[in-house]
């Protein structure tokens, strides 16, 4: 008991106590508001995956499709883009794609892709965000002698192969990233959606 | 010293803040009688700070476009996580602040709250209204239903009633012949900024509030009365510190209040439409005029004066004078009282009954302005008018007249 | 005075008891919580309603959830328009055919009953009658005169408006609607009609506020803590003022 019977113990508890039960209200309020900012339904809509028709693709041709706001490239690789992957190994930074977060597990492989003749990527380079020029010109005058077809990106000068790896010494510091995706059929690709593959 | 001792005396250094807590709070004497209607004031502020998070959360997501308004707010109550709860906080929210500051200007009647030396506090009270009153007609064109756009016709078009420069005016306040998304965008732009301006007033309100004290229910001026208590000498006998004892109340009051608030967000966010009226989930069309047209409840006594002044030589204009005095004569009401008692508790019957009658016919008011106009009704709201009107300018007379009883040196528990 | 009080209750009387202005509404009596109900509504309001009228602000995605149903029923049984399970109940109709054939477009339906009431289109899908004067043959007690065909003819069958001779208020004789009687049965018992305008109805009044059940939901858990919050509040006030008594 304090001075002029005032219960000091209990009025401690007491504020304590409502205290508590105040702050737990408080971020039961504060919730909401935080979670109002993570992607809405029409965002989540938006993002949704997106089908690729592959069936009048050439060989050595790109085609782009928009997936989450995004470019993504399917580029049909020739028999000559593909032998010629694995000579370029030396001059990659990550030829071996050990940063996983670059590619799903199915893409981990020398051609990272599902089907060898196939690149499915997103056209944004590592770097800082452009998107690169698609190059499958052999040894032109600007990319020099070694050049074996891949991306170009104009922004700073990073550089890419037809797997989408980057080289060493450009400003990139990653591989381009690999979706997810999945093949419904032979000419049907499922960009955004694996089926829990990855 | 320790930590926290060296903490407040390096601020206290550098900026007044004990000195402040102090002579606001801890050290801030008001009345200890105070009752059920001082919650009004800290409930005010709840409603404000919630107005103002909600409404800037909306802001986040709503579309100020003539196509985009009506989705946007579909959006927000469908796709926004927790949307519709922001949404439904926000709008029974509009709705809570005007019940909340009637039942505070309620509280300055009874209490006569305006009297010497409150004059100015009263003043300010007024503008903040006459600002809440703007916020709320614009933000409710925000979601361009059908009750929005053609209540904000109606009401623009009041002002293109004024002679000579009447129609100008309207096409000026508009951005155009009609409302549009002109009107649209813009109000949006002030209905976000005037909640901050009466933020500023609101800080002016009680800093004019803490210069002379509150009244009480007695209507005594505690600081003319005896000094000391028990918490200091100097203080004034019926004073208490703001800071536990007040804020401690008003914590409570505020629980108290946010039961009432939350069921009605939960359960009944629409109030049988008078919350979110129901023409208002239809978006606005400009070729069809809905079938009643009437302002949301809070505005309705005075929308039933305004209908109830006839027009002469076809201008509606004094009935829009008549509207807007019946608003602006509470400016005069610490002029027009002459009781020589300040609180309703030691005026005589007369006053009693006519404050009564007062309440009931500015409900009455209320309830004819959601009505369509009929002879019967047309009526009433003129009698209510003259009423409504004859209570404040026949005060200076009656207030006199009235048999007051002495009023104690103390006040009462 | 008294005189104008017995005037003002008078005068109140009457207007409490007619809410639409015009036709008396039946109790809609549905039930949000019955999914089997919702899931019936959906299909008729997709196989009836959707040709003409749009919902666009309800997904299906979200229907699929709040309806206990899996997306791919939904993508199988309720989507014709669209093959995006994400996007919003839209419809094939142009705005400008709409107007060319309906004169009015067929309003969006996502919060008809919001706008009208639950009891209103209860009614409204149960009081279309035979009338030669009007394009599609047909009118609605509830809407008079309404551009809208009468959609599920084949469900109900076709009734007739009878009316009956009543005094008005000037003490002159007119014509005021009393009961139909089909002439041409549907498919369906009036009984079960009436169950497809209720599980019709439950489902508009389902996506014009998807959220609802949820809300309330909550608001028992919100009301709780909140009592509990005060009940704390009022104790420590209790306490504290021990010293101002």
């Amino acid at each position: 008991m304090g001075a002029d019977g005032v219960d000091l113990k209990k009025r401690r508890t007491l504020t304590l106590a409502t205290s508590a039960v105040g702050i737990v209200g408080a971020g039961y309020v504060i919730y909401p508001f935080l979670a109002a900012w993570a992607p809405s339904e029409k965002a989540k809509a938006a993002g949704a995956p997106v089908e690729a028709d592959i069936s009048k693709l050439e060989p050595g041709q790109i085609m782009s499709v928009k997936w989450r706001g995004k470019p993504v490239w399917i580029v049909y690789r020739t028999e000559r883009n593909l032998k010629d992957l694995p000579t370029l190994d030396p001059m990659l930074l990550d030829p071996n794609s050990d940063d996983t977060g670059q590619q799903p597990e199915y893409c981990k492989n020398p051609t990272r892709s599902i089907k060898p003749d196939y690149l499915v990527a997103v056209g944004i380079c590592t770097h800082l965000g452009c998107s690169p020029t698609y190059r499958p010109d052999i040894a032109p005058a600007d990319l020099g002698p070694e050049w074996k077809g891949g991306f170009f990106c104009p922004c700073h000068g990073s550089r890419f192969d037809l797997a989408a790896r980057v080289f060493k010494g450009v400003p990139a510091p990653k591989n381009l990233e690999i979706p997810p995706h999945q093949y419904l059929s032979d000419t049907t690709i499922l960009i955004g959606q694996d089926g829990g593959k990855a | 010293m320790s930590m926290m001792q060296s903490l407040v005396q390096w601020i206290d250094d550098r900026y007044p803040m004990t000195k402040v807590w102090n002579e606001h709070l801890a050290q801030y004497y008001a009345p200890k009688n105070f009752n059920f209607w001082y919650f009004m004031g800290s409930l005010a502020m709840l409603v404000l700070v919630n107005q103002i998070l909600t409404g800037v959360w909306l802001a986040m997501s709503y579309k100020p476009d003539a196509d985009l308004a009506f989705g946007s707010v579909e959006y927000i109550m469908r796709d926004v996580n927790w949307g519709w709860l922001i949404r439904y906080m926000h709008s029974t929210g509009a709705s809570a602040f005007f019940v909340v500051i009637y039942l505070h200007m309620f509280r300055g009647l009874m209490y006569g709250s305006y009297r010497k030396p409150r004059e100015l506090l009263w003043i300010f009270g007024v503008i903040i209204y006459l600002v809440m009153m703007a916020t709320a007609f614009m933000g409710y064109l925000l979601p361009w239903g059908q009750m929005s756009y053609w209540g904000a016709q109606v009401i623009v078009n009041l002002f293109s009633a004024v002679p000579v420069v009447g129609p100008d005016l309207g096409v000026w306040i508009r951005g155009d012949y009609v409302i549009s998304d002109a009107t649209l965008n813009r109000f949006f732009a002030l209905h976000f900024l005037l909640p901050f301006l009466l933020a500023a007033l609101v800080f002016v309100h009680i800093v004019a509030l803490h210069k002379v004290g509150s009244n009480n229910p007695d209507g005594v001026e505690i600081k003319k009365g005896p000094k000391g208590n028990k918490w200091s000498d100097k203080a004034p006998a019926d004073g208490i510190p703001f800071h536990p004892y007040y804020s401690v109340k008003d914590i409570m009051g505020v629980a108290g209040f946010l039961f009432l608030f939350a069921a009605v967000i939960f359960f009944a966010p629409e109030m049988f439409g008078f919350f979110l009226e129901h023409p208002n989930f239809e978006p606005a069309n400009p070729l069809k005029t809905p079938p009643h047209i009437a302002p949301v409840w809070y505005f309705t006594p005075f929308y039933a004066i305004l209908r109830a002044v006839p027009s002469v030589a076809g201008s509606a204009f004094p009935g829009v004078v008549a509207m807007f005095a019946s608003i602006l004569i509470l400016f005069f009401l610490p002029w027009l009282d002459r009781s020589p008692v300040k609180s309703i508790r030691y005026k005589g019957g007369l006053y009693k009954i006519l404050l009564w009658l007062f309440v009931i016919d500015f409900i009455v008011l209320g309830y004819l302005g959601t009505q369509p106009t009929t002879n019967l009704y047309k009526l009433m709201a003129q009698v209510g008018t003259i009423y409504y009107f004859a209570f404040f300018l026949l005060m200076p007379i009656y207030s006199k007249l009235d048999k007051t009883k002495p009023v104690p040196e103390r006040v009462t528990e | 005075m008294k005189k104008l009080i017995i005037a003002f209750l008078m005068a109140v009387a009457p207007v409490l008891g007619l809410a639409s202005g015009g036709a008396h509404l039946e109790h809609a009596d549905i039930d949000l919580s019955d999914q089997a109900s919702l899931q019936r509504g959906a299909k008729y309001f997709v196989n009836y309603c959707l040709s003409c009228h749009s919902a666009k602000y309800q997904r299906y995605n979200r229907m699929a959830r709040d309806l206990g149903l899996t997306e791919d029923e939904v993508k199988e049984n309720l989507m014709f328009t669209t093959d995006k399970i994400g996007e919003g109940m839209t419809i094939a109709m142009p705005e400008d055919k709409a107007q060319k054939w309906f004169g009015n477009p067929p309003p969006d339906l996502s919060v008809i009953s919001r706008a009208r009431g639950v009891d209103y289109i209860y009614s409204y899908l149960r009081s279309f009658y035979l009338d030669d004067s009007r394009p599609f043959g047909v009118n609605n007690i509830v809407f008079p005169d309404v551009g809208m065909p009468h959609v599920l003819w084949e469900l109900q069958g076709m009734q007739k408006a009878v009316y009956k001779t009543e005094k008005d208020s000037a003490g002159n004789d007119t014509e005021v609607f009393d009961h139909f009687e089909l002439v041409k049965p549907g498919s369906l018992t009036p009984e079960e009609y009436d169950g497809v305008a209720r599980d019709l109805t439950a489902f508009l009044s389902y996506i014009g506020e998807p959220i609802q059940l949820e809300r309330k939901r909550l608001g028992i858990w919100v009301l709780l803590f909140i009592g509990v919050f005060f009940v704390f509040a009022y104790l420590l006030k209790k306490e504290y003022w021990k010293d101002v008594h």
